[in-house]
């Protein structure tokens, strides 16, 4: 039992040393960078941090970032709720084969859709705003929590459903207070992964803003360009960018395991 | 056992709208792209399968295309197997195991670009930490702008550490699920270590291991940011993926027609190949 622990130790410690690295260039100097390598930051700086949070060009690339990725999460959670439901109680006309079709636009590289993408937003006037970039990221955000929460929902005895409507529960009001409460760990499973995966692309976030809704990471490779090399400076943007998804984790850590494996094969 | 009810569609209706704006009305558009030629200021001539054509006989695309399924097999065949040796030795309960969850799962929430630039940082031959470790202190001649096999070897390394820890995960979930009884059964059989794997664990793993091997195809063929924003497809055109060599096409050379021709054939056999390997995964079941 002890010894084989040694395996997931050396993993985990091959998962931190580029994120160690990129953590102790943020606290670095430029001129240390460019001087030479050095294991530990020797001239300890927050220069680098303070630009960031002074600066509104960075700084609002945060508030973008988190702004869209909350509204996608919200919008996909919505709407797929009922679908969910529908999906796991009910047999109707081309179930299965719309089922598979969901599914079939993670497939799909968002490089095909980066310029359709653009042009769509552009033509209904939505272009550079956060519900531009919210709606694009349900096209891969929805089908998968429609498959997570049909996978919890399918846990759920049919019987809970039965006896509320005896019991005179309407239909909303059942869904809203007993429904959803019982399913509330694959709700946030579902959420857990809808942020993710609206906070770590990229391709649709650039395409379709300019500079009102302009992602954080976005930022960090116009300011790589223009900026010359400023490595320090993007060590720190980048350090602040795995914050808010290590928060997030830490939240769902028990369920995180358990949400894909109740999806259905 | 489930009710028919035609009125479920009412609640599935917000979704379908939802993806239909946003897969449908793009795809149309990359159909109408590619079989036409384009001048710009909105003129089209009707092209028809020309674009096709002249993308199947063309050796740069099959150059890419052999690329992007060489990254993917080899991506696969070392994050699969690492995966479930990694879930097989973890910790079943205790105070470790959310600690191992929560620092595994942390390179997944990485952005994209930023796993991209964290690797380019890590990998730079004067100050970078694997860079100088093996320059300096190995004495190995690394320097991935410089040689195609070095870039391999970097974009691989990314996606192993970026991706594994999903095929942890689902892995790792299919083996808590097992009930202690089959593993007390196998006991008093006096099975060995590895009949209890092959009879017991991988059996029981196999539906998460069809989601792992299914999301990691889907996701390696057509990844992107990270291998552009540490290689840039270079040095020359080594690792110029499938996906790189598409916006190369689409937004570098403006070449909409065949960039979307490419598209099209690109989400085909992304399909084809998912569609094959879940209906070989799960005809077993049927039976």
């Amino acid at each position: 039992m002890q010894k084989r622990s040694i395996v997931p130790i050396i993993y985990i410690l091959f998962l931190l040393l580029p994120i160690y690295w990129l953590v102790a260039m943020s606290f670095k100097t430029t001129n240390e960078i460019l001087g030479g390598f050095s294991l530990f930051p020797q001239t300890f700086t927050l220069e680098n941090y303070k630009v960031i949070f002074t600066d509104p060009t960075w700084y609002w690339g945060y508030i973008n970032s988190i702004s869209y990725v909350t509204l996608n999460t919200v919008i996909s959670i919505t709407v797929a709720l009922p679908a969910a439901y529908a999906f796991s109680r009910y047999r109707f006309l081309g179930d299965k084969q719309l089922f598979f079709w969901l599914l079939t636009n993670r497939m799909a590289p968002a490089a095909v859709f980066a310029l359709p993408f653009f042009q769509l937003y552009s033509a209904v006037g939505l272009f550079d705003t956060y519900l531009a970039v919210a709606l694009a990221h349900c096209l891969f955000n929805i089908p998968l929590s429609v498959w997570i929460l049909e996978g919890f929902m399918a846990g759920v005895p049919k019987e809970l459903d039965e006896t509320a409507y005896v019991d005179g529960y309407s239909f909303p009001r059942f869904f809203a207070t007993i429904f959803i409460p019982s399913i509330k760990a694959g709700v946030g499973v579902a959420a857990f992964f809808c942020f993710m995966f609206s906070w770590v692309e990229l391709l649709l976030a650039k395409t379709l803003t300019a500079v009102a809704a302009k992602p954080i990471a976005a930022i960090m490779t116009k300011t790589a360009s223009s900026a010359g090399y400023e490595l320090g400076l993007l060590a720190a943007a980048g350090t602040l960018t795995i914050i808010p998804g290590a928060i997030v984790i830490y939240f769902v850590r028990n369920y995180i395991a358990k949400g894909f494996a109740m999806g259905r094969v | 056992m489930k009710t028919v009810n035609q009125k479920a569609w009412f609640f599935v209706l917000p979704v379908l709208v939802l993806v239909a704006f946003n897969a449908l009305i793009p795809m149309m558009t990359v159909v109408n792209y590619s079989v036409q030629e384009t001048f710009g200021n909105n003129i089209f001539l009707w092209e028809g399968l020309t674009w096709f054509q002249q993308l199947l006989t063309e050796e740069r695309f099959y150059k890419a295309l052999g690329r992007q399924f060489m990254f993917t097999g080899l991506i696969l065949v070392i994050e699969v197997p690492l995966g479930i040796a990694i879930a097989l030795s973890m910790p079943r309960q205790g105070i470790w195991v959310p600690v191992c969850l929560v620092l595994m799962a942390l390179p997944m929430l990485i952005p994209w670009n930023v796993v991209g630039a964290m690797w380019n940082i890590f990998t730079l031959p004067d100050i970078g930490l694997l860079g100088y470790f093996l320059n300096n202190v190995l004495g190995i001649n690394y320097d991935m702008t410089q040689d195609p096999i070095a870039a391999w070897v970097t974009i691989i390394t990314m996606d192993v550490w970026h991706w594994t820890s999903l095929v942890v995960l689902l892995a790792y979930a299919g083996l808590v699920s097992i009930p202690d009884a089959y593993y007390q059964a196998a006991k008093i059989d006096g099975a060995s270590n590895w009949s209890v794997f092959r009879f017991i664990q991988l059996p029981k793993m196999k539906p998460v291991l069809t989601i792992a091997i299914l999301l990691r195809f889907m996701d390696s063929f057509n990844i992107y940011t990270e291998p552009f924003v540490l290689t840039g497809g270079g040095p020359g055109n080594s690792t110029t993926l499938l996906s790189i060599d598409l916006v190369k096409r689409a937004l570098g050379q403006f070449d909409l027609g065949p960039a979307a021709a490419m598209s099209l054939i690109y989400f085909a056999i992304t399909l084809l190949v998912s569609w094959l390997f879940y209906t070989l995964m799960t005809k077993d079941d049927l039976n």
